[in-house]
């Protein structure tokens, strides 16, 4: 119940992108289209789950007195986890390369990854929690994306003043999406939560 | 063109150039510690500090970082920066540093070091990337504050805390919530552009 309770928080009432304001950077920049937003999900998913995982050991090493290193550590296993992945993929799956190489560089600078691990060990989450958080996270993010990668192909076909074309229009139409996503905090209470699970079918 | 200066190089951040409006660096900070002028400020301050010595730092080493690596370089010195504003602050604004929570250690992600970094102090003497670093941190603290003004005023009826309306004001709660800091912010490019495009075409 409690992974089910991260999960949802995670994705729906605390996206990531929508309600924390993690990750603003990507999701201006990479949303023109749903292929590419696809692509940049997927590549996030991917290095945040690891990075969350990875750092958490990071985080146990640097315990006992060294816990001021913590900011520079983390960036750096991020940085460095980043370049492996990248190579790791270009030698063993050329295709999976293709379709999320060019995304991986800036995933080094996406805030989301550095919060989520700092979230991880602000929260005071076991190693099983922390990866499950990263994971939701990771897909609260794609899922931000995703809809927003739809609503601006369909407003690019509209007329729109020349002054809020740009980053303007997109940050009031991700305030509506966030006024939307406003809606699922009816879920954060332990019941409501088990009735969701009942309907779906997991609880 | 005119020779640079430390004026002239100072205050290009402030409108011309600046981070936020003009070159759409930093979001995610500016969305989420703008809920009051307070918090705007010190979050300024604290970018503006980063900026500045890790512009100054970059371009002291600029001919010892190797270009090859010059990234995790970069990062290297902005997390450094980073820890120690976070610790300082900790020690001694503890109400500011609990609210601006993992934004503080987030700033080593801001694409607004990095991009100064890269874009200015690799290329330019200390002197001129010092003024830049300076400019770019105070215009950032600009921008911060009129989002977090109209934030505060509406959605709480203070500014600095201080109640600006009778008993009978009924607060406009969303724009304390997450949408309303999209709204703002994007109304604000709007606008900003606009009185761009009029000084343009004026001169």
């Amino acid at each position: 119940m409690s992974y089910l309770l991260i999960l949802i928080s995670a994705v729906l009432i605390n996206n990531f992108v929508l309600m924390q304001f993690l990750g603003i950077c990507p999701f201006l920049g990479v949303s023109r289209r749903i292929e590419t937003a696809l692509g940049m999900g997927m590549a996030v998913i991917f290095v945040m789950v690891l990075a969350g995982g990875m750092t958490y050991g990071i985080q146990q090493l640097l315990m006992p007195g060294y816990e001021y290193l913590q900011t520079l550590a983390f960036i750096l296993t991020i940085a460095a986890l980043v370049q492996v992945v990248e190579m790791v993929m270009q030698k063993l799956s050329p295709i999976l390369y293709q379709a999320l190489g060019i995304y991986l560089p800036l995933i080094t600078t996406n805030c989301a990854v550095l919060g989520v691990t700092l979230l991880n060990i602000k929260r005071e989450y076991n190693f099983v929690e922390a990866v499950v958080f990263s994971g939701a996270a990771a897909v609260g993010f794609t899922l931000a994306l995703l809809l927003f990668a739809g609503i601006r192909e369909r407003m690019e076909r509209t007329g729109l003043p020349q002054y809020v074309q740009g980053p303007a229009i997109g940050l009031i139409s991700a305030g509506l999406l966030s006024m939307a996503f406003m809606a699922f905090s009816a879920f954060r209470t332990e019941q409501m939560l088990q009735d969701l699970a009942a309907l779906v079918g997991l609880g | 063109m005119s020779t640079p200066t430390f004026r002239s190089e100072l205050t290009r951040g402030f409108w011309r150039e600046n981070p936020i409006f003009v070159i759409v660096l930093g979001t995610c900070p500016t969305l989420a510690v703008s809920t009051s002028l307070q918090n705007a400020v010190g979050m300024g301050l604290a970018v503006t500090f980063v900026t500045a010595c890790s512009n100054a730092l970059v371009a002291m080493l600029r001919g010892i970082i190797p270009n090859k690596i010059r990234i995790p370089c970069f990062i290297v010195v902005a997390a450094t920066f980073v820890t120690i504003t976070d610790l300082f602050m900790h020690a001694f604004t503890f109400p500011l540093w609990q609210a601006l929570g993992i934004f503080i250690p987030l700033i080593v992600v801001n694409c607004i070091i990095l991009g100064r970094a890269e874009a200015y102090a690799y290329k330019n003497t200390v002197w001129h990337a010092t003024a830049d670093g300076i400019g770019m941190g105070l215009g950032f603290t600009l921008a911060l504050c009129a989002i977090a003004s109209i934030r505060e005023v509406l959605g709480n009826g203070t500014l600095w805390n201080v109640p600006l309306f009778g008993d009978g004001f009924q607060p406009i709660l969303i724009f304390i919530l997450a949408p309303g800091a999209f709204f703002v912010f994007g109304s604000l490019m709007a606008i900003s552009n606009w009185l761009k495009a009029r000084q343009g075409g004026a001169a």
